[in-house]
């Protein structure tokens, strides 16, 4: 196991280093230049070419490449041009809170999606099914920004019962952030309780038809022993991977909910600096993301092994 | 620590009511909270309640005193004394005398990357005369220098503050306004408290006022309703009937300084060779077919004024001898033939937010009807500056922001030479008028320059001006004493929450 994750840190690193490449030289091909941006409406040129030279904008693109992956090595992501702020502040200033909307998003998504997905297939063909299909179709085609808006208005705005929008270190004032995250979390949960609800459906239905399943249940186990014991835990499979990929996407910023609700999370960084132009917020975040991708994805596969012992992450299997 | 547990109490008392507490929602976050460094409007707000200026302006646009009690010209109008108002401190309990006022304004002349250099570019040297009194020498006689010390480049940070923290002064400024700076998070709030030591003290009597940036203006307007926030700026026009019938919400409003229009591209980076940018006719052709009132009508509720000039009809700098023109669209397609054309084609640029759309297509179909083909270029601001720079357009939806003195309006966009002329327009005599109406400090003589140099430019029509939009401030009706200013700044003496 342990040589596992050492050869997969080891093949992180040509990733993270095609990532940065590709963040870099998509950001210069845009049009748009950051000293423009900052320079402000009065766009005096003095002011320009002070903030060419102090960004190093002038430079060719390797050359400034180099000179931020050098900055990356000594652990300093550079400094925000909007604002002056180094991006590793930032990045642990928001990093909380898109943790934060990530896991409740999630555990919303799972605890909606484990029973309908589990009923909806030891039900396969009812009313109850027919619901669940129904509900997932749903969460996966209402636009998040839409219900977003919807849900300010339904629960802050007409029935008054929450605040609207924005965001309250859960250090702070436990309640009050509570409050702010239970709607862009169930925005963000109830469109990955769509996708999980649907994959468990079919992976419970797989499992369900198997020997080992008829085999327990011909042994006199209760039945629903035999559905949560001995077929949900490997119906979970696929769904764990799943969840694997969208922890990595709701970790790089849930952009429009955030946008809707005011949280000041990773996707707002990353859509406001990419407006103005903030190059060096863009690339940390991106390269910080990256990381925290390829490390899900790691803890997913030691995950697997945990529920599956036949699954050997280290040898030939 | 000690700020962690204050910033906690603090929170913890706004929550509990205790504390006089307003919550703004702002349009976008603000950039680098350091006056020599900041750029944009937003930041300006939020300045408001931090740092004082020299001067201030009154909601007629009078220059009164503030950190300054008074100013006089020399007779040369080479220099200029301001006295300074005594027993004035800072956030950090320095006093600001003379020296500190040098300070500042060789701050803004000679700070990296200073934004206000070029706004007090005539300012040669700051001497300090007595403990309260300094001289400034200028390089010519320059009228706007009291009001850009109204503005940013006259806010005074504390010199002991400012030389401690360098470039990141912006992180946690020190000034010596009502309030001072208690915390930023990146994109979610900016808190101030009541300063105690404020000179004017009395007039404020709101504890703390948290600054959120919230940018989609549904949102917005959403938490002012559930009662969230306190005020809101730049709500989207199509929202102010449902706040003006709202019992709970007022909405003071104000014209603003600015403008909007259509520039249109004729020499940059070379001569263009097309009937807009050749043929004044043509360019008249097309402001003949705009009907300004539709455009506000269809596309802002008709919540702005329409305008002809860099500066609103209602302004004391209005030529009115040049009026807003009626939409005429025979006399329009007969100056096309005239100038030898059957129909134009042209393409216009415009932002690609849903309402920078919506005006183009509105004028899209205008012209239509007089006989010009616009197609439209949505394009993103920071790509639009871009193209702007490099003369990549034919003709451009954009506007400014506006000055409190009408030379920050005119002079950049209409002078050979002028900063922000990204259309290539030049007349000597108009440079001439312009240069002598900053020279003179007397403000009928002003007029009579602005108005003689009117009409000159606005014939060429390289800038046509449509509309000028107006500040609102919507606010639960609790919050009582505030008012709109046309600079679009929110002032907090005499505004009291209930």
């Amino acid at each position: 196991m342990l040589l596992f994750i050492a050869k997969r840190f080891l093949t992180a690193i040509p990733t993270l280093i095609i990532v940065t490449l590709m963040v870099f030289g998509i950001q210069r091909m845009l049009p748009g230049d950051p000293a423009l941006i900052i320079a402000g409406e009065q766009r005096d040129p003095e002011v320009i070419a002070y903030i060419r030279q102090q960004y190093r904008l002038d430079d060719p693109v390797p050359v400034q490449y180099l000179a931020w992956l050098g900055q990356v090595l000594r652990g300093d992501l550079g400094q925000s041009i909007r604002t002056n702020q180094p991006v590793t502040q930032l990045i642990w200033q928001k990093l909380p809170v898109t943790v934060e909307l990530a896991l409740l998003s999630m555990l919303i998504a799972i605890l909606i999606a484990l029973p309908i997905g589990v009923v909806s297939a030891v039900r396969k063909g009812t009313v109850v099914d027919y619901v669940g299909t129904l509900f997932a179709l749903s969460g996966l085609s209402l636009p998040n920004f839409w219900l977003g808006i919807m849900l300010i208005l339904l629960f802050s705005v007409q029935l008054n019962l929450l605040p609207a929008s924005g965001y309250v270190e859960f250090s702070r004032d436990p309640l009050g952030n509570l409050q702010r995250m239970i709607m862009p979390a169930f925005v963000l949960g109830s469109g990955l309780a769509a996708v999980l609800t649907r994959q468990l459906r079919s992976s419970m239905l797989d499992v369900l038809k198997q020997d080992y399943v008829r085999t327990a249940q011909a042994k006199g186990l209760l039945r629903r022993r035999v559905v949560l014991r001995h077929a949900l835990r490997n119906a979970l499979i696929p769904v764990i991977t799943i969840l694997g990929l969208q922890m990595g996407a709701l970790l790089s910023g849930a952009v429009l909910t955030e946008q809707v609700f005011t949280i000041p999370g990773f996707g707002k960084l990353v859509v406001d600096s990419v407006f103005n132009r903030d190059y060096a917020v863009v690339q940390g975040v991106v390269l910080f993301t990256s990381a925290a991708y390829i490390f899900i994805n790691l803890l997913v596969d030691v995950a697997y092994a945990l529920l599956n012992p036949r699954i050997q992450v280290g040898g030939g299997a | 620590m000690k700020r962690f547990l204050s910033s906690v109490l603090v929170l913890g008392l706004a929550a509990s009511g205790w504390a006089q507490t307003v919550r703004v929602g702002l349009n976008e976050d603000p950039d680098i909270l350091d006056p020599v460094l900041s750029r944009t409007y937003v930041g300006r707000i939020v300045f408001a309640s931090l740092c004082d200026k020299l001067f201030d302006v009154s909601r007629d646009l009078e220059i009164i005193p503030q950190l300054a009690t008074g100013y006089e010209f020399a007779d040369d109008n080479l220099s200029m004394t301001i006295d300074i108002r005594e027993g004035v401190l800072f956030h950090d309990g320095t006093t600001l005398d003379a020296e500190a006022v040098k300070y500042n304004l060789d701050r803004a002349k000679n700070f990296p990357g200073s934004n206000r250099a070029s706004e007090i570019e005539q300012l040669e040297s700051v001497e300090v005369v007595d403990g309260d009194t300094v001289r400034l020498t200028l390089t010519q006689p320059f009228a706007p220098i009291v009001a850009q010390l109204a503005d940013r480049a006259g806010m005074m940070v504390s010199p002991t503050a400012a030389e401690e923290a360098g470039e990141n002064f912006g992180n946690a400024p020190v000034c010596a306004g009502p309030f001072s700076f208690v915390e930023r998070v990146a994109q979610d709030r900016i808190v101030v408290e009541r300063f105690p030591d404020y000179w004017d003290a009395e007039s404020i009597s709101i504890e703390q006022v948290i600054f959120l940036p919230i940018p989609d203006t549904s949102v917005r307007l959403a938490n002012l309703q559930a009662g969230d926030l306190e005020m809101i700026e730049r709500p989207a026009p199509t929202d102010l009937e449902a706040i003006r019938s709202d019992p709970n919400l007022a909405l003071p409003t104000a014209p603003s300084l600015g403008y909007q229009g259509l520039t249109i591209n004729l020499s940059n980076p070379e001569p263009l060779d097309t009937p807009l940018a050749t043929s004044p006719q043509v360019r008249e052709a097309l402001e003949l077919a705009l009907d300004r009132n539709v455009i506000n009508q269809a596309v802002f509720n008709g919540e702005y004024i329409v305008g002809n000039q860099p500066v609103p009809p209602s302004s004391a700098w209005y030529n009115e001898n040049l009026p807003v023109p009626e939409r005429n669209v025979e006399q329009a397609q007969a100056l096309l033939q005239e100038a030898g054309f059957e129909r134009v084609a042209f393409e216009m640029m415009v932002g690609n937010d849903p309402q920078s759309v919506r005006l183009g297509e509105v004028i899209q179909a205008l012209g239509a009807e007089a006989g010009f083909d616009i197609s439209l270029r949505a394009t993103e601001f920071a790509s639009a500056l871009d193209f702007q720079e490099a003369g990549d357009y034919e003709v451009f939806q954009i506007g400014w922001s506006g000055r409190l003195d009408p030379d920050g309006n005119i002079h950049q966009y209409n002078t050979c030479e002028g900063s922000l002329n990204e259309n290539g327009y030049c007349n000597e005599e108009v440079d001439g008028l312009l240069n002598e109406a900053r020279a003179v400090v007397d403000p009928a003589e002003r007029k009579a320059l602005y108005d003689a140099a009117s009409e000159l430019y606005l014939p060429n029509r390289h800038i046509i001006y449509l509309y000028h939009q107006n500040n609102f401030f919507p606010h639960v009706a609790a919050l009582t004493g505030f008012e709109a200013y046309p600079d679009g700044l929110i002032r907090w003496q005499g505004v009291t929450l209930n």
